[in-house]
């Protein structure tokens, strides 16, 4: 198989393309933060996919990768004075590590106990990080406005933290293609669907799981790493929001779990509807429950998501929609 | 011999499922494990198979002793099995439900030899034009052809089939039957867990009784169908004896 005649793998990686070089070309700061934000959910919600679409594992605990990443990048920049780059790979890094340490213990766990499992980590890693001296305690971390000097000024860095969004969402979306489409996803979906029939067929599951967990870790912390930078500081508060898991949740079912362009569309959906329901009077305070009222619908209705309905109704679209 | 299962004991709670249960199985041969309801038989495969570790005895595969491992280790050396109640993964395609034997059986096929394969066990059973269906939605024949392709397409030494008769008409029970032959014909050696009577005696080399976790008799189907324990297992009927022999000889 050629991925590259697959127009379902290249019809998501242009459409993140497409909308994150846009921003690169105008050079305009307003569309570069929206796109920022943007990208940030599709690669969020593309990671997460990894583990909730392919393997069947409910974590409602994806933003502690984000937020412990985060967290070990900026205190690399900011402490130690370290470039943006391998900081953020090192963040990534050590969200992967925490993911297959944490993935021997929960993922022993199946179902609801799994997801229960998850929201307990996420707490437990606040509360942990709001007593770490070293990461600044309640109050967080900040950059020195010196460490952007490193980059040609605070304009530079911005632009260079962008475009490595841009690339990260490129990678997560074009892995997410390709572990699909391959013998170790073939194993993770075996898993999702009956894990004691995939055990008995071969499929390694205790590792495989494990895996998926890890490579679905290790996005987040880049991505808490570069949002942290671009933010200039970090808090406690700001890096573990279990809103933000349910949100990235609720956009990989809008869009279609288990599927590669479904998170992409999702996230992209829901950003924007959230920056309208923001902005609007009427509904600012309530756009959590737009969430929670958007969740209920597409469990009761649709629960294969947009992508999922529209490949289902029209087999047509299949190799298009992946 | 290419299984021995040695003094196999398993007890759920209060219930003695199986008990120093012992037999061997040569190379190339059909065998049919059979006996009355809750006698122990997929106990038997869940034991060798690696999904319940027995209390005590040991199952001895390819001269390696196998007991307790996990099941996917157990795949791996070569063990396939069907599942009496069957288990396609419902959202994936048909092709994607044999690649996922043939890619993590005993050959360990790369993913795009895996499709090659699936395509090729799909059509010796059948199946060959739902490769693309869900397997959710095929009816029940075809999903258990569908656990015997998935089985098949991780090439194992020895297969395992629990009931894959079951809900099958006369028509198809033939074909299942010259299927089995053939694989066997091929090198593999089938267990078979079987209720159809006349099919399991008509094709097993051996045969081998369980009654109430206990293993009350073994032979070729002719001597355990004359052998009085096992009549009396069924029911006490002595014409039932006479007619599995019968269907043998129609067969």
């Amino acid at each position: 198989m050629k991925p590259w005649r697959q127009p379902g793998f290249w019809l998501p990686l242009l459409l993140v393309l497409v909308g994150g070089g846009v921003a690169l070309v105008l050079r305009k700061d307003t569309l570069r933060e929206m796109m920022f934000t943007l990208l940030m959910y599709v690669a969020l919600a593309s990671s997460l996919n990894i583990l909730m679409g392919y393997t069947g594992y409910v974590n409602f605990g994806h933003i502690v990768f984000f937020g412990l990443g985060g967290y070990t990048g900026f205190y690399l920049i900011s402490q130690h004075g370290w470039h943006l780059i391998p900081a953020a790979l090192a963040g990534g890094l050590a969200s992967a590590l925490l993911a297959a340490l944490l993935g021997l213990a929960v993922l022993r766990l199946r179902g609801a106990y799994f997801a229960l499992a998850t929201i307990g980590i996420n707490e437990a890693a606040r509360a942990f990080v709001n007593n770490f001296g070293p990461f600044g305690g309640p109050t967080g971390l900040f950059v020195n406005f010196a460490v952007y000097r490193e980059y040609g000024g605070a304009p530079q860095a911005l632009w260079l933290t962008y475009t490595l969004m841009v690339l990260t969402t490129l990678i997560v979306v074009g892995l997410s293609y390709w572990i699909k489409n391959s013998r170790f996803g073939l194993g993770l979906l075996a898993i999702r669907e009956d894990e004691d029939a995939a055990m008995v067929m071969g499929v390694r599951a205790p590792t495989a799981k494990t895996l998926a967990y890890v490579v679905s870790a290790f996005f987040p912390g880049i991505i808490g790493t570069l949002f942290f930078f671009k933010n200039g500081n970090v808090e406690p508060g700001d890096a573990f929001r279990l809103q933000m898991s349910i949100e990235v949740l609720v956009m990989i079912m809008l869009g279609g779990n288990g599927t590669i362009l479904g998170p992409v569309l999702g996230a992209a959906a829901y950003e924007r509807l959230r920056g309208y329901l923001l902005t609007s009077p009427l509904f600012k305070s309530l756009h959590l429950a737009f969430a929670g009222l958007a969740l209920l619908l597409i469990v009761l209705f649709i629960p294969a998501g947009l992508i999922g309905w529209l490949r289902r109704r029209f087999p047509f679209l299949r190799r298009w929609l992946e | 011999m290419i299984l021995q299962v040695e003094q196999v004991s398993k007890r759920f709670g209060g219930l003695q499922a199986l008990q120093d249960v012992s037999f061997t199985l040569p190379e190339g041969q059909i065998l049919g494990l059979i006996g009355p309801n809750g006698a122990g038989k997929t106990t038997m495969f869940n034991v060798i198979s690696g999904v319940y570790p027995p209390e005590s005895g040991r199952v001895i595969f390819r001269g390696e002793d196998i007991t307790a491992r996990p099941p996917y280790e157990i795949a791996r050396r070569g063990i396939a099995r069907t599942h009496q109640v069957v288990r396609p993964l419902n959202e994936l395609t048909v092709r994607q439900n044999v690649m996922v034997g043939a890619c993590f059986g005993r050959e360990r096929l790369s993913y795009t030899a895996a499709a090659r394969i699936a395509d090729e066990v799909l059509g010796r059973v059948g199946l060959a034009e739902r490769a693309d269906q869900l397997a959710g939605s095929l009816n029940v024949a075809q999903k258990k052809r569908l656990e015997l392709a998935r089985a098949l397409a991780s090439r194992p030494y020895l297969l395992l089939l629990d009931e894959v008769l079951a809900g099958l008409n006369p028509a198809e029970v033939a074909s299942m039957l010259d299927l089995l032959r053939q694989i066997r014909d091929e090198g593999v050696t089938i267990l078979m867990i079987e209720h159809v009577m006349q099919a399991v005696m008509n094709v097993s080399d051996y045969v081998i009784v369980l009654d109430y976790g206990k293993k009350i008799a073994e032979g070729t189907p002719r001597e355990v169908a004359n052998d009085p324990r096992v009549i009396e297992a069924y029911l006490g009927d002595p014409k039932l004896a006479a007619g599995l022999l019968e269907g043998r000889e129609e067969g």
